[in-house]
């Protein structure tokens, strides 16, 4: 059993569509027959990691991977980086736009919400580079 | 009607079915397939909301209810009537002669169910002000809404509200009532609840959150419509005070009454069943945790939305808004304590009748070779198969409900296969007889 890929590209200037590969991916898992606790802590930080990647990583791609014991979530962008990962880490702290925040985002706790969300999460992200948050949910 | 038996509300009319895809479209639950010409609910999936009876062009659709003539069992019959039935009829200022048209056509008392309503709302401002339901907490009012998380956002039962309908309450009150002011026993009394509303039936025979309901009969509001009509128009000068609602059971009837009620600020209320899908999705990714409540109704405009009405919803609306203007604000009230009859007696289990087999990786094999299916078709979710989607047809395919050839692109490239192979025998045979 080689398990389920998942491939979405996530456009980078249209806000609205947010929420997309997320919400594929929560049908999917229940389609599944999934545990509805591990439905939920997917479909959270999916879709915290999807509106970073919009509003944040300027677009970018979504790589999942199903298998028989865990869920894994790979998220890339060539945005502008995270200076200091441990402080984006911190509940509260934002960088987001004005025009980001009219919208209801930026209130600091997307990437806490995404840790607390699951089971093995790591940052790697090199300004000027871009981003990549590499996320696991264990089904048991 | 046989109880413990899944019963639905709704039924085809064989002979009017066309087998056109209109209701299979629009199933938000995609339990409707045509097959051998003729559109087929999936029961276990189907959550009763009535969308297909409403957009049926042909009428094929309808609603199962009891009926008015089934009351000669009882020997004493009350009317439940919904709020949704003050807002059936012109030039009403107050529902004072519905109620009594109700009794002038032979019901012997009616209870009113936006008075129970009121009772529901206290029950929730208590529930809500003890802080123990997870946040936002969810209305349990509509059983189509409540079905539709059961089957599809398991994940927010928790946050359901643990109380019965209005109309449930309703019932066991006015029978309790009944049966000690005139010393009848409880069985021999009727609770006829007069219904917009398809999936209260489905509520009453199979009902959820309780192990029995004391509704009776469930008669459609269009029903007993016309003779209500002319029996309001006997009944002109009613002598007594029979409304005891005030504007806030009779808002019920109608999209955000039940959630005003609720006096707290931050709530939200949708109605439509395609809006109720999107904010529950929402809610699933936890975009709505400033929310403390949350009104869903499968029906636009609410109550007065549902298939059973008269009127036009949007007019009905209205009218419940001016009938409620000149009544007091509530006039039931609980004191600080929650009757048991108006609380759940049982939880309501998540059933997953979305997933494609009890273990995972088997699942996982399913959905493997559901994306395998899908490269073949055409993705253009034409409906010709019965299925309202190429991806619900990959679906029904690995299930075993289906084979590929339902669908015509595949089946065209299959003739067509065999037509060239035909072809090419021709020709080979054709070339041999020359050679010969």
């Amino acid at each position: 059993m080689s398990g389920l890929h998942y491939h979405y590209e996530v456009p980078g200037d249209d806000v609205t569509r947010a929420g997309e590969a997320s919400g594929a991916i929560k049908s999917t898992l229940k389609k599944l027959g999934f545990d509805p606790g591990v439905v939920r802590k997917v479909a959270i930080a999916m879709y915290e990691g999807e509106i970073n990647l919009v509003i944040h990583g300027g677009g970018g791609v979504i790589d999942v991977e199903i298998d028989g014991e865990k869920v894994t979530m790979v998220l890339e962008d060539h945005g502008p980086g995270i200076p200091d990962v441990s402080k984006a880490m911190e509940e509260g702290w934002s960088t987001a736009s004005d025009s980001a925040r009219s919208l209801g985002f930026g209130a600091g706790m997307g990437l806490p919400n995404m840790k607390k969300n699951t089971d093995e999460m790591t940052v790697d992200s090199t300004v000027g580079v871009g981003t990549k948050v590499t996320m696991v949910v264990k089904l048991a | 009607m046989i109880m413990g038996e899944y019963v639905h509300s709704v039924t085809l009319d064989r002979d009017a079915c066309r087998g056109c895809i209109t209701c299979v479209k629009r199933c938000p639950t995609e339990a409707i397939r045509v097959r051998g010409g003729k559109a087929t609910i999936l029961k276990d999936r189907c959550i009763d909301c009535g969308e297909c009876i409403r957009v049926c062009p042909h009428h094929a659709k309808r609603a199962v209810t009891d009926h008015l003539a089934d009351w000669e069992r009882f020997r004493y019959k009350i009317a439940l009537p919904a709020p949704a039935l003050y807002g059936q009829f012109n030039n009403l200022d107050d529902a004072e002669v519905v109620l009594a048209g109700l009794l002038e056509m032979g019901f012997d008392e009616v209870y009113e169910v936006a008075a129970a309503a009121e009772l529901v709302s206290d029950a929730t401002r208590i529930l809500l002000s003890r802080g123990l339901l997870e946040r936002p907490v969810i209305s349990s009012a509509c059983p189509a809404v409540l079905r539709l998380i059961r089957v599809r956002f398991p994940q927010l039962l928790d946050n359901v509200l643990p109380l019965v309908a209005p109309v449930e309450l309703a019932a066991r009150m006015a029978r309790r009532q009944v049966s000690r002011q005139m010393g009848i026993p409880p069985g021999e009394i009727g609770c006829i609840f007069i219904s917009p509303c398809p999936a209260k039936m489905t509520a009453a025979k199979n009902p959820l959150g309780t192990a029995k309901s004391d509704i009776d009969l469930v008669v459609s509001v269009s029903e007993i419509y016309p003779a209500l009509c002319s029996a309001m128009k006997r009944a002109r000068e009613p002598g007594e005070d029979l409304v005891t609602a005030g504007r806030t059971g009779i808002g019920w009837g109608r999209s955000g009454g039940e959630a005003a009620a609720t006096l707290h600020e931050r709530y939200l209320a949708a109605d439509g069943i395609e809006n109720v899908i999107r904010v529950l999705e929402d809610m699933e990714d936890e975009k709505l945790h400033d929310l403390d409540f949350v009104e869903l109704n499968a029906c636009s405009s609410g109550c007065v939305g549902g298939v059973l009405n008269v009127e036009n919803p949007y007019v009905a609306a209205t009218r419940l808004k001016r009938l409620g203007r000149y009544r007091p604000v509530a006039c039931n009230h609980l004191e600080d304590v929650i009757p048991p009859e108006a609380k759940w007696d049982r939880e309501v289990d998540y059933t997953p009748v979305l997933r494609l087999d009890k273990n995972p990786l088997h699942a996982m094999e399913l959905l493997e070779e559901m994306g395998r299916i899908e490269e073949k078709l055409r993705g253009l979710d034409c409906g010709s198969c019965g299925a309202p989607s190429c991806h619900a047809l990959a679906e029904d395919v690995v299930r075993g409900y289906a084979s590929e050839d339902s669908c015509i692109y595949v089946l065209q490239e299959k003739l067509e296969a065999v037509m060239n192979a035909m072809m090419i025998q021709d020709l080979e045979r054709e070339r041999e007889e020359t050679e010969l």
